[in-house]
Parts: C-alpha cells; structure tokens; sequence
C-alpha cells in the first residue's frame, strides 16, 4: 500500500501508448512504441533496483478494492521480479525487431504488442485469482490477432489453433478457482499458497490447473500448437511466445499447483516427469528432422520446457531455482534464436533450412552471434543455460536418477540438432546465389542481438544476480512443499544423506 | 390496500397505457408524418416510467409493500430492476429504428406503439404475481412482438418470420396454458404466493401429485419457448433473421429479460419450494443451449442468424444461474442479462451499420470481410463485442459468464459449471471466425455506407460499457442486482 505506484504505472504505459498508437501514423507509431516500451524498461530496471532482497515476500504491494468479488491487488517477489524484467527486456527489443518487418497496419500491431507487454506484467504481478485469471486471459486476444494478422501463410488456422487450444486449457482452471474462493473465502493469493485444500479436492483442482499450465507451458502432448503458432507468427511474435508466454506456464506451476496442492503435486510428480522426458527426449529428435528453422526451435523449447517442468516437481531448491534460470535463459537465448531466423527470413523470406548455407563467409557478425546463442542453447557452460538446466538435473537427480539420466540425454540431443542446424546455415559452402548476397547484420540488428548476448553471458558467468531475488522465496517454497516431498530414490544410494545435500546448496550459491 | 396505493405502485405500467393511448390517437390522426415524433414522445415516455420505476429498486421495495391490485402485482425491486433493463433495450430499439425503416420506406407510426405496448406488457410479465396477471402480460407482449416480426409487410422474409413466431407462440401459450390449469386444479390457488405455499406444506403428503409436476414442466416449457432455450429454440434463427433488424434487436433483448425474468420469478418463488422438481430439467436445458447454440452457430452465414444462436447460447449461461436456486443465482442472472443486453444492442447496432454504398443492409458474413480496414471503428466495436459474447476477459461479458458460474459453484453444481464452460469453448469458435473475418480475410470493400450519428453514439455507449473500463461497474450493478434478488426470495 505503500510508496508509489510503480507496478500500476508498469501496467497503465504501455496501456496508454498502446491507445496513442492506434490514432496516429505507421512512422509515430514505432516511435510510441519503442519509447513506452523503453519506459516501461526503465521502470523496471529501477524495480530491481529498489527490490530489497531479504525484505518482505511480497514487495510494491497495492491494494485497490475497484470491483465486486475481487480487488485490483498487485505485488511481487523475487521469482515474479525476475520474469518481469525478463519481459520489459525482450518488448523493447520486439518492436525493434518488427521495424521494418512490418510493413501493414503498424499502428493496430504496436497496439498488440503494447496491450501484450502489459498483460504480461499484470499475469506476473497479480495478487488476486480472479485479477490473475483476467490477465491470463486476456492475452489470447492480442496474440490471436498478431498470429492471424501479421502472421505466414497459414496463420488463420494456427491462430484458431494457439487460442482455442489454451482457452479450453484455460476454463477449467476458472471452475477450480471459483471453487478455491468459495472454499478458503479469499481471492488473495498469498493467503491461498498457505491454505491447505483437502487433500481429495486438490487432486482435482490441481488437474484442472495443470490443463491450462500444461497447454500454455507447452508439455507434451499438448504442445502441438506451438509449432504451428512459432512458424506462422511474425519474428517479434515468436519472441513473445518463446520468451515469455511460455513462462506464464510455469509461473503458474510456482505460483499455484506447488504451493496450494503440494499434496496433489507429489502425488502427480510422476506424471508430470513421465510427460517431461517423453517430452524432452521425443521433441529433440523431432526437432532434428525439422526442415524449417523456426520449427525446429519451436520443438527445442518445448523441450527445454520438460526440464523446466522436471526441475519443478523434484520439490527441492535446486530443482525450482533452476527451473526458474533455466525459464529466464530459455526466454532470452530462444527469444534470439527466433530474432537471428527473423535476420534471415527479412532477406530471403524462407525459412528452410536448405535454402541456406556458408553465411559464415558473406554474414560473420551473423554467425557470431547466432554461434553464441547455438552455444547458449547447447548449454555450455559459462552460457545461461547450462546454470539452469545443471541445477535442474542435479535438483531431479536426487528425486529419481532415472528421470535425471533421461533428461540429460535430452541435453546430448539438443547439442546434436542445434549443431546441425548452425552447420547447415553457417558453414559449408554457398549453395544459393541469393543466400550468397545477403547483407551482414545492420547497426539496429546488431543492437537487438547484443544486449541479449551479454546478458546471456552474464547469466552464465554471474547466476547470483539474478539468484539472489529469487533465494528466499524460493526457501518460502520449498519448506511448504517439505509436507509433502516424496521419498526420491538418490537417497538410497547416499550413505549418509549428508553429501548430496550441501553440494546442491553450494552450486546454488 | 386502497386502489390509489396500487395505482401508485403501477404507476410507470399506467403511464406507459395512457401515453400509449393517446400517441394511437395522434397516429390515428397525423398518420405516418408523425412517426418521428412518436418515436420520439415513446422513448421520452419509457424515460418518465424509468424515473417512476428506478426508487422502487434503490429502495429495495419487497414483500407486501410492493404488492399491488390484491395480489396480482408485485412491483418490488426484482421487477424494477428487470423493467429498467427493458425500458432500455427498447428505448435502443426505438432510437435505432428511424434511419432503417426511412430507407425501407416502411417508416409508420405503428412501430414505436407497438413497441411501447410490448413494454407494457413486458412489464406485468415481471411483476406478475399471479397466474392470471402473468398470462395477460405475456399475451399483451406476444401479440404486439408478432405484428412487429412481420412489420416489413412487402418483404417475404418478415412475414414468414411473423408468421412462424405467431404459430409457434400460440402453440408455446397453449403448454402454458395447459400448464397453468394443471398448477391451478392441483393448488387450488392462482396467486404464486398461494402456489408457493401449498408446494411447500405437508399437502401432499410424501410427494408431489404427478399432475402438480407435470403442470411445472408445462409451465417452464412454454416459458422455455419464450426465452428460446433448447429444445423450444427452432423459431429464433428464422425469426431473428427475418425481423426487421431494429426488432431483432428488439427480440434479442427486451422479451429476453422479461421471460427470463417470468421464469425466475415462477421457478425461485411460485416453485421455489420445490428445487429438485425442476432442477434437472433447468440443467438440462442449460447445457443443451450452450452445446446447440454453439454447435448451430458454426456453419451460419448470415450475421443475424449468427447473432440468433448467440443468443440461444446465452440464454444456457444464464439458466446455469437459474439451476442454482439460489439468492446469488438469481442476482447472477440479472448481470449477466443486464450485460447481455448491452452487447445484444452494441453487436445489432453494428449489423445496422454494415450498410453498402447504396445504404442497403449487409447481412452475409462474407461480405464483411476485412472490414477492418475501411470502418477501424465499427469492426473493432463488432471484434469487442463478439469476444465479450464468448466471454474473453478482459471484455466485460467475461463477467457475466463469471458471476454465473460462481454461484453454480457455490451452489455445488461444480460439474454443471465445468461442462458449461468447457462447451462455451465450442461458442469461442464462431465468434472468432467473425473477427477472423474481419481482421484476416481480404477486404471485399462492400460495407462503405455511413451511418447516423444515433447509431455510431449507441455503438460507442455499448462498447464502452463492454471495454474493461465496465469491470468499474461491477460493484454497482452486483449490489443492485443483490437487492433484486433478495426480493424474489422473500417470502412475506
């Protein structure tokens, strides 16, 4: 309640410029656009800033009782700090990316994106069910209408695809809701993540949230809409979808099922991991075979995903922190994968792989960058990744060493089709003429790729600035999920426990 | 109770006859070159019997204060919220109208009084109290709505559609009827009070007589009829397509609210002791509303025949708060016909917009392809209002759908609500494809005729109510809709 309202003043920019944006003309447009959204940029950089880590859970907290049956309640802590700085990065960076790309209708798209940036903060933000639900929600709308307007040739049936799939997803976790609110008498969240639901309904609640977080996460097999919405929504699209839609999913998992069902979670933990590795192991060699590029990245992020998704279910602290590092790396290093096919895809509008070849030669910016993000996405050490999905498998090896040694074939795999992919459209020889002549990256491309590159590497050389908000509320997490912590099988292996234990916390630190 | 209270109570229904008599006259004498004028006068005349009726639903009248004419009219805070919303609906209807019927050339003075007469009967339809006072006024509203069906008296589509709803509406009246003999041979009384009462003491021993429930189920059948609900809902693709638009939109809202308002006022009050009588054949019509309505609508290509299984879908979201039976079932009910009938005006207004160069109505969907990019404006009220239909958050029909499905919830209907809303993602499909339509599809460059500013300021009135700047209202209308509410359950 107290303090100014900055994390309204987040959502009411882009809101506002997003309006401004559908009155005047394509030019002035872009102009709106990249500057609110660098506002919104500054803005949260000085969140972070004045986030005090060891402070309260729940920072920036407002309170406004606007409507009946719920109130406009926002706040954050570190693990929503962290996905909205993930958010106000990318955006300024998407409306630089559609800068020339888009060519029809500039104002109604900037709107889109606009309207997107401030939901997406919303959906991290919320403090109230039905407020988080709203904005949940809310973002079909203006991705429907990015895919279908702006989108590739069979955009109509992937947008229908991408909002029928994740509202169907979506309704049975109103039912659940609705049904929480009656029971526990609160809309509040940080009340309901320490009600505890009887164990019998949270078994059903927790299944009709995973329906809308599975769709959105996406988990296998319900990931087939995204290859579809990937491929046929324009670069900035994809960047959205990949580098932060995606993550609602498994905010959702952090923020509702562990919390309010630990209960249900470790009793559907089995699942959730025979989903994973079905889902990491099936999607990489998919994706292997993919002759599309922007498929094949699509099916490496729902693969990426399953480690997200197994990191979360091993109800221990490496377990979610990775799973969280790996959600902020995936979000930047699949963000600049789909922005350095977009580079592409402006010059020779395909996207098959074999229409390219020796970019190196003619492209070697290029292919600097777009190596650093291959190796980023590989896992290499000192890159973004590789903090994230170790913490993962260390966190799910203790649970079970068999999920473990299936997910990090995934890993094997994964190096095995970006390699692929970068060596089929960087090296070898200049097979097409057109491919041949392409210009290097310009000066605004350089720009987009840059800052996400640095953050990469800071992310992998540095994980504790961004660990460090995230620690305790993570610790909040983890000692509610204690109540529930299935017996893993490391245990019978580790003579004493003792071993397995603080070498996890140490490579948390 | 003295004649001149019960005058008093009547007060807006006595207005609307009186002022309706003497406008008859005036079109009697001045003949069509006064149809503007009567327009005008009629809207004016439901703004006074607003005025007259708006402290009976801020004072929360209930129970004997409210009851009028020896119990024959209960003009307490549930009727006054729903004759508000009529008086509403019909006033669009009405303001709507001239521009259309000028081109038609069928602009007479008949159209307002007609409607102004299906106001009036609308309005004892929801303060009936009694089976006698229920029937005149769903016979004063049936007769004036099917002449108006059929008011394009040179156009083939009209009559058919006058027709059809004449036929089928007297065949509706006759279950009512039936109906109501039934309730009344075994009660013994006609007063919904007296009903109540009877259902609910030990008069009948172990259970309800079978012609008691059969007598119900006739009753809510032909109100079933009236609020187009599945199986009773075949006439309204046909009529709503061949009404002429302002009465379609006429159709789609005022009689909406005053059936549904009949139907919860006998199912919560007159059969209210008897829940478990009526329930399953409330759920099922419910859920078959919402899947036939959703399934109806797919392969439509005609935006009024769209708009006609939209409103049969509707009315199975709203009847899910009817299947509650309770307090905040029926206060949901009200907020979500009031939003209802919001976006049944915005989205017919726009249909009345989609004009050609010649000022010819444009009806087929196809023909508004890529609408987008000439009328920004009108296609971005009519994308507003199709998500808020299929109650897309942050639209504010999500809200209805919401408040609806919170009270089935509370009421332990949870897998009443989850199939609900998981068909209501089969309602989402349609009402994409309208937006697809418009948004993606390449502009066929028809819809270019302009339009009255009376269009455009009702267009925008709605879509601002629609927009998420209506989630401000919601403590408003929910609080409104509680006091509503609260009078229909009590019992003196």
């Amino acid at each position: 309640m107290t303090g100014f309202p900055i994390l309204s003043l987040m959502i009411g920019v882009p809101l506002v410029a997003a309006f401004a944006c559908l009155l005047v003309s394509a030019c002035t447009a872009r102009w709106i656009a990249l500057l609110a959204t660098l506002v919104d940029f500054a803005l949260g950089v000085c969140l972070w800033s004045s986030y005090h880590i060891g402070g309260p859970q729940w920072q920036f907290t407002e309170h406004l009782p606007l409507f009946a049956g719920f109130q406009w309640a926002l706040g954050i802590d570190g693990i929503a700090l962290m996905l909205i700085e993930l958010s106000v990065f990318l955006m300024p960076i998407c409306i630089g990316a559609s800068w020339n790309a888009i060519e029809k209708r500039v104002g109604e798209y900037m709107a889109a994106f606009l309207v997107m940036e401030a939901l997406m903060i919303g959906v991290f933000t919320a403090q109230d069910l039905y407020l988080f639900y709203i904005f949940f929600e809310a973002g079909l709308i203006p991705m429907y209408l990015i895919i279908g307007i702006w989108g590739g040739a069979e955009r109509i049936y992937a947008s229908y695809k991408f909002f029928l799939y994740t509202l169907l997803g979506s309704v049975l976790m109103l039912i659940a809701m609705l049904w929480m609110a009656n029971e526990a008498g609160t809309t509040d969240i940080p009340t309901l993540m320490a009600y505890n639901f009887p164990v019998k309904a949270q078994v059903l609640l927790w299944l009709a949230f995973f329906a809308s977080f599975a769709v959105k996460m996406p988990m296998w097999p319900v990931h087939t809409w995204l290859p579809d919405a990937h491929v046929q929504a324009p670069t900035a699209g994809s960047v959205i979808l990949a580098g932060v839609l995606l993550k609602m999913g498994g905010y959702g998992f952090i923020r509702f099922s562990l919390p309010m069902f630990p209960e249900a979670s470790a009793h559907f933990a089995p699942l959730i991991f025979a989903l994973s590795v079905v889902a990491v192991v099936y999607t990489s060699l998919v994706a292997l075979v993919q002759t599309d590029m922007k498929k094949l990245i699509a099916y490496s992020s729902v693969a990426h995903m399953g480690i997200v998704t197994v990191g979360l279910f091993a109800f221990n602290r490496q377990g979610l922190e990775g799973s969280m590092m790996v959600m902020l790396a995936h979000g930047l290093v699949a963000g600049a994968l789909f922005l350095c096919v977009g580079v592409i895809y402006d010059r020779l509008h395909t996207r098959e792989i074999s229409r390219y070849g020796g970019l190196a030669i003619n492209m070697p910016r290029y292919a600097l960058f777009f190596m650093v993000f291959t190796m980023a996405s590989v896992g290499l050490p000192a890159s973004a990744n590789f903090v994230g999905e170790f913490l993962s498998l260390v966190g799910v090896y203790q649970q079970s060493s068999w999920v473990a040694l299936l997910c990090t074939t995934g890993i094997i795999l994964g190096a095995a089709y970006m390699l692929y992919l970068y060596a089929r459209v960087v090296f070898g020889v200049q097979k097409n003429a057109d491919a041949a002549a392409m210009p290097d990256l310009s000066l605004r491309e350089v720009l987009l790729l840059g800052p996400i590159a640095l953050v990469t590497v800071w992310m992998g050389v540095y994980p504790e600035s961004f660990m460090a908000p995230m620690r305790a509320d993570i610790g909040h997490l983890e000692a509610r999920l204690a109540q529930a912590k299935p017996a893993g099988d490391a245990k019978v292996t580790a003579p004493t426990g003792l071993p397995v234990k603080t070498t996890g916390e140490g490579s948390a630190r | 109770m003295s004649l001149v209270a019960s005058l008093q109570l009547t007060a807006a229904e006595s207005l609307l006859s009186v002022s309706g008599l003497l406008l008859l006259l005036v079109a009697a004498w001045w003949g069509d070159r006064s149809a503007r004028f009567i327009t005008g006068a009629c809207v004016a005349v439901l703004a006074g019997a607003a005025l007259l009726t708006a402290p009976a639903l801020c004072g929360g009248v209930m129970g004997a204060q409210a009851s009028a004419f020896y119990g024959q009219i209960s003009a307490d805070s549930f009727a006054a919220f729903a004759k508000l919303l009529i008086y509403g609906a019909a006033a669009a209807a009405l303001l709507i109208a001239p521009a259309f019927f000028e081109k038609e050339g069928a602009m007479r003075a008949e159209y307002p009084l007609l409607v102004l007469f299906a106001v009036l009967g609308m309005g004892i339809m929801v303060s009936a109290s009694d089976l006698l006072s229920l029937y005149i006024g769903l016979e004063l509203n049936s007769l004036a709505a099917y002449v108006l069906a059929s008011f394009l008296r040179n156009d083939e589509r009209s009559a058919e559609a006058g027709l059809k709803y004449f036929v089928l509406g007297a065949l509706a009246s006759g279950i009512l009827l039936f109906g109501i003999s039934l309730v009344y041979g075994f009660t013994g009384t006609t007063s919904f009070g007296g009903i109540r009462a009877v259902l609910h003491g030990g008069t009948f021993g172990a259970g309800l007589p079978v012609g008691a429930l059969f007598g119900m189920i006739f009753m809510l059948a032909g109100m079933a009829f009236k609020v187009s609900a599945v199986p009773f809902h075949m006439w309204t693709p046909d009529v709503y397509e061949g009404a002429p638009t302002p009465v379609t939109t006429f159709f789609a809202t005022a009689p909406k609210v005053a059936a549904l308002g009949l139907t919860m006022r006998l199912a919560l009050f007159a059969f209210g002791t008897q829940v478990h009588a009526w329930q399953q054949v409330v759920i099922f019509a419910a859920l078959a509303s919402i899947v036939v309505g959703a399934l109806g609508a797919i392969g439509q290509t005609n935006i009024k025949r769209l708009m006609a299984y939209s409103s049969i879908n509707n009315v199975g979201f709203i009847l899910i708060g009817l299947a509650a039976a309770t307090p905040s079932g029926a206060s949901a009910m009200l907020v979500y016909l009031a939003i209802y009938t919001v976006m049944s005006v915005g989205g017919f207004v726009a249909v009345l917009m989609l004009k050609d160069a010649e000022g010819n109505q444009i009806e087929a969907l196809a023909d508004i392809a890529g609408l987008s990019r000439h009328r920004k404006v009108l296609a971005g009220s009519l994308a507003m209002v199709m998500f808020s239909l299929a109650g897309i958050p942050p639209l504010f029909g999500f809200w209805g759908k919401f408040v609806v499905f919170q009270a089935a919830v509370a009421a332990g209907l949870v897998p009443l609500a989850a199939i609900g809303i998981a068909a209501s993602v089969i309602g989402a499909f349609y009402y994409l494809k309208v937006v697809k339509i418009m948004y993606f599809d390449e502009p066929t460059n028809l819809a270019v005729g302009k339009s009255g500013w009376v269009h455009q300021a009702i267009l925008a009135l709605c879509a601002l109510f629609i927009s998420p700047v209506g989630y401000l209202l919601t403590k408003w209308l929910g609080g409104l809709a509680n006091v509503a509410a609260a009078a229909l359950f009590h019992v003196a």
